[in-house]
């Protein structure tokens, strides 16, 4: 099974649990999996065109997966994937 | 009358109460610290400004710390704006400046976002002080700690230079190298958040210590006689400085405190060894910041994940500025440039800056009267290892204690 790091802001919706296991064999059927088990995780991970949001970032077993293969990523029986939020701050006009 | 309201996220719009958090919990953006704008309007002006002390703390009512606490400070802040007519004559620029900020406490930009994420997190009751950094904010870090009396951890990629590491060190902070980039070492530490009881300045009190920032653009303004400049130069790590300073100049004008209308345009610096907002500005989608492996030895602003990335795109492109950046034999061609025809020893990040602009200045982005600023933001000390392969180009001759080997080696 595939681990899943739920951070703190994302627990709500995964009722407190830290990490969530699934079954998947890549990413994007992982982001399915872990949604099937606690709605609401797709619409904040992804966008519209089914994209990681910018300000999500995904670790496959500590490693940035837009610099990989990002959501086709192969997912392995004993990988973690980390949910972290992106720090950003600062004014959105311009 | 508190000042602060609250904090509200930039993309969503839901409101927060004040506290420790950088995250919105709807939908991931970032928050921003919200201020009674209103009521200081009533407040803040030219005169009050300029009766306030020679530091950044003269533009105290415009950050994040409420008149009952007591700062946090080395003094940071009102740095040099120097004209600069000898880099200016090489570039054809008439009406350049550098905005020395190597002249802080701790030599680099980041004291003066530091001194607002401790002040602000000693009077919220935080014992212990935490950073993720690329170094020059670890030794601002470890130096407003000391002066505080917190606790410090302070999380580092192990491959600092050596010079950096030592400035960190001598202030006693507990240091974690880790074995990774920036990037890894930020992951961790947003990671570490939730087990620890900690305040990192560039994490959860971000939308405090981030608001240091503006200082350097209300110094320039003031120092021009209250004036904007026509276009600023500003390296990007994050980007969060850049965003800021855009903040800054929007205060500026709503307060009152500058005549223009007319907005600067900002252009950002990077190094092409880690450019994702660079690569971004010129593709198709500028709104995509890809990831990089940084590769340079402009370390200090060596984020390869810019989570500000998209939101400097926006601004360059909005305000006419642009996105440029330079190898790594333009930064050390820069750094002696600047140092050469200014007396100013700047270290890697501000070469990258000073080789934007001749980049930029060779090029013909400018007619030569616009009055441009360039933003050096720390010192050469604590890169001067970059400089060492080359030191056998430097002008220098070693003799004998007599006249004679003098006369024989030295051509007057």
């Amino acid at each position: 099974m595939t681990q899943f790091r739920i951070p703190g802001p994302l627990r709500r919706l995964s009722d407190g649990q830290v990490t969530v296991t699934v079954q998947a064999n890549d990413i994007a059927s992982a982001i399915t999996a872990l949604d099937q088990r606690y709605p609401g995780f797709k619409d904040r991970l992804l966008d519209e065109k089914g994209e990681l949001r910018q300000f999500v970032n995904l670790y496959l077993n500590d490693e940035d997966v837009r610099l990989g293969s990002g959501l086709k990523a192969k997912v392995a029986e004993d990988d973690e994937i980390s949910i972290v939020p992106a720090v950003a701050g600062g004014s959105v006009q311009a | 009358m508190p000042k602060l309201l609250g904090l509200r996220c930039r993309e969503c719009g839901a409101e927060y109460e004040l506290q420790a958090t950088h995250v919105c919990e709807m939908c991931f953006g970032p928050l921003d610290a919200v201020y009674d704008y209103e009521a200081l309007k009533k407040v803040v002006s030219r005169e009050r400004i300029e009766a306030g002390p020679k530091s950044m703390w003269r533009y105290r009512d415009l950050l994040p710390v409420e008149e009952s606490t007591s700062v946090v400070t080395l003094g940071e802040g009102f740095t040099p704006l120097v004209k600069a007519d000898r880099l200016g004559e090489e570039l054809g620029l008439r009406n350049l400046y550098l905005k020395n900020d190597s002249m802080n406490p701790t030599n680099s930009f980041k004291d003066r976002v530091v001194s607002v994420a401790i002040s602000w997190a000693r009077a919220n009751g935080f014992e212990t002080i935490a950073c993720a950094s690329t170094g020059n904010l670890a030794n601002a870090v470890a130096a407003y700690a000391a002066r505080a009396g917190l606790e410090c951890f302070v999380f580092i990629p192990t491959d600092l230079e050596p010079a950096k590491v030592s400035a960190i060190s001598v202030f006693e902070p507990n240091i974690v190298a880790v074995r990774g980039t920036y990037d890894d070492v930020n992951r961790l530490c947003s990671q570490l958040l939730e087990s620890t009881p900690w305040a990192f300045c560039n994490i959860n009190i971000r939308p405090f210590y981030a608001e240091g920032s503006k200082t350097l653009t209300f110094e320039t303004a003031e120092q021009l006689g209250w004036k904007l400049p026509d276009e600023i130069i500003i390296p990007i790590a994050s980007g969060c400085q850049f965003v800021r300073h855009r903040q800054a100049v929007r205060e500026l004008m709503d307060f009152g405190l500058v005549p223009d209308e007319r907005v600067p345009k900002f252009t950002g610096a990077q190094a092409l060894g880690c450019a994702p907002v660079y690569n971004a500005f010129h593709s198709d989608s500028p709104e995509r910041v890809l990831p990089v492996k940084p590769k340079t030895i402009a370390r200090s602003i060596a984020i390869g994940n810019p989570s500000d990335g998209i939101y400097v795109n926006r601004i360059a492109a909005e305000t006419g500025g642009t996105v440029e950046a330079v190898t790594e034999e333009e930064i050390v061609v820069a750094i002696r440039l600047l140092a050469r025809t200014e007396g100013i020893f700047t270290e890697t990040a501000g070469g990258v800056t000073i080789g934007v602009l001749a980049k930029l200045a060779r090029a013909g982005r400018w007619n030569g009267d616009e009055t441009v600023v360039a933003y050096v933001t720390g010192h050469g000390l604590k890169t001067a290892d970059v400089l060492a392969s080359a030191n056998g180009h430097a002008r220098r001759v070693e003799i004998d204690p007599t006249l004679k080997s003098f006369r024989e080696n030295v051509t007057i």
